[in-house]
């Protein structure tokens, strides 16, 4: 079980409850999908990609965006059980989406690198390594069905 | 590998981020030797204590050589020889850790950059760095 100091969940509720949900999952998939191309792949369905002004004008990156930040409330809501609460996110991802794992990894890139510009006073290092622990915790959950 | 868009992005952000580079140093070193201790492996001979003047010093190095590379792109390899044969054969840095490097870079850039870090910029900056990391892993086998 993953254990969490209270310090540590301060960082990452503080930080969340001045975070536009809708705003950071939109500017970290669309970071994802700029800085990573090949991350596209998943994402046939979303239709024009072709450049970084096109992902970020496109809605279905902006609604998934959204989605994605969904599951990351849900993991910041459930701090002592992520692994048991992404049971079905990990099956989704690993069953039906096939998604490399290191997929979860270089969007929680994205995600650090986009909070660190809406916040660059409050995350710190060490707010920073808060939330690294975070990201490493969903990446792991996630990855935890996989077979 | 970096085209002419790419490198024009590069130069533009060395440019916002040079009269603050030892500032932006010592902020990506630190946050890396913090959010991935592991990294601090590399450092026992430094005070690794925060803010210390070692960090600064080194930080300051560190992205004085990004810095160097980054005013001449096209002859990057040649810029960081001395460095890739430092890595290789003395310091033994394993890859994995140029690229916790690079991210705190990032992570750094777009705090004080902010809304100049446009994914674009930021997408430049990731391939720059990693063609960095590659030329300092080059002769390690």
């Amino acid at each position: 079980m993953v254990r969490w100091t209270d310090t540590e969940r301060k960082h990452i509720t503080t930080i969340w409850s001045h975070v536009d949900q809708e705003q950071a999952g939109h500017e970290a998939l669309t970071r994802l999908l700029v800085v990573y191309p090949w991350t596209q792949r998943y994402f046939k369905k979303f239709g024009n990609l072709g450049n970084a002004s096109a992902i970020a004008g496109n809605s279905h990156v902006r609604n998934h965006g959204k989605t994605v930040m969904g599951a990351v409330d849900l993991a910041i809501h459930n701090l002592d059980h992520v692994a048991d609460t992404y049971t079905k996110l990990s099956i989704l991802h690993s069953d039906t989406l096939h998604v490399d794992p290191h997929n979860f990894r270089l969007l929680s890139n994205c995600l650090s690198i986009v909070l660190a510009k809406f916040f660059p006073g409050e995350f710190n290092a060490s707010v920073q390594a808060s939330w690294q622990k975070l990201l490493d915790v969903i990446c792991s959950a996630l990855s935890k069905k996989y077979h | 590998m970096l085209s002419a868009a790419e490198k024009a992005l590069i130069s533009s952000i060395w440019q916002k981020a040079a009269p603050n580079s030892e500032q932006l140093g010592f902020e990506a070193l630190q946050r890396m030797l913090i959010v991935f201790p592991q990294t601090k492996t590399y450092f026992k001979h430094m005070d690794l204590s925060k803010g210390s003047a070692d960090i600064r010093k080194h930080g300051a190095k560190v992205i004085q050589a990004i810095g160097e590379a980054a005013l001449d792109i096209d002859n990057m390899a040649s810029t960081l020889s001395n460095l890739s044969s430092l890595h290789a054969y003395n310091l033994r840095v394993d890859p994995v850790n140029f690229s916790f490097l690079s991210h705190s870079v990032l992570v750094v850039l777009a705090s004080h950059l902010s809304e100049d870090f446009t994914p674009e910029a930021h997408a430049a900056f990731d391939k720059f760095l990693a063609a960095v990391a590659a030329i300092l892993s080059e002769k390690y086998r």
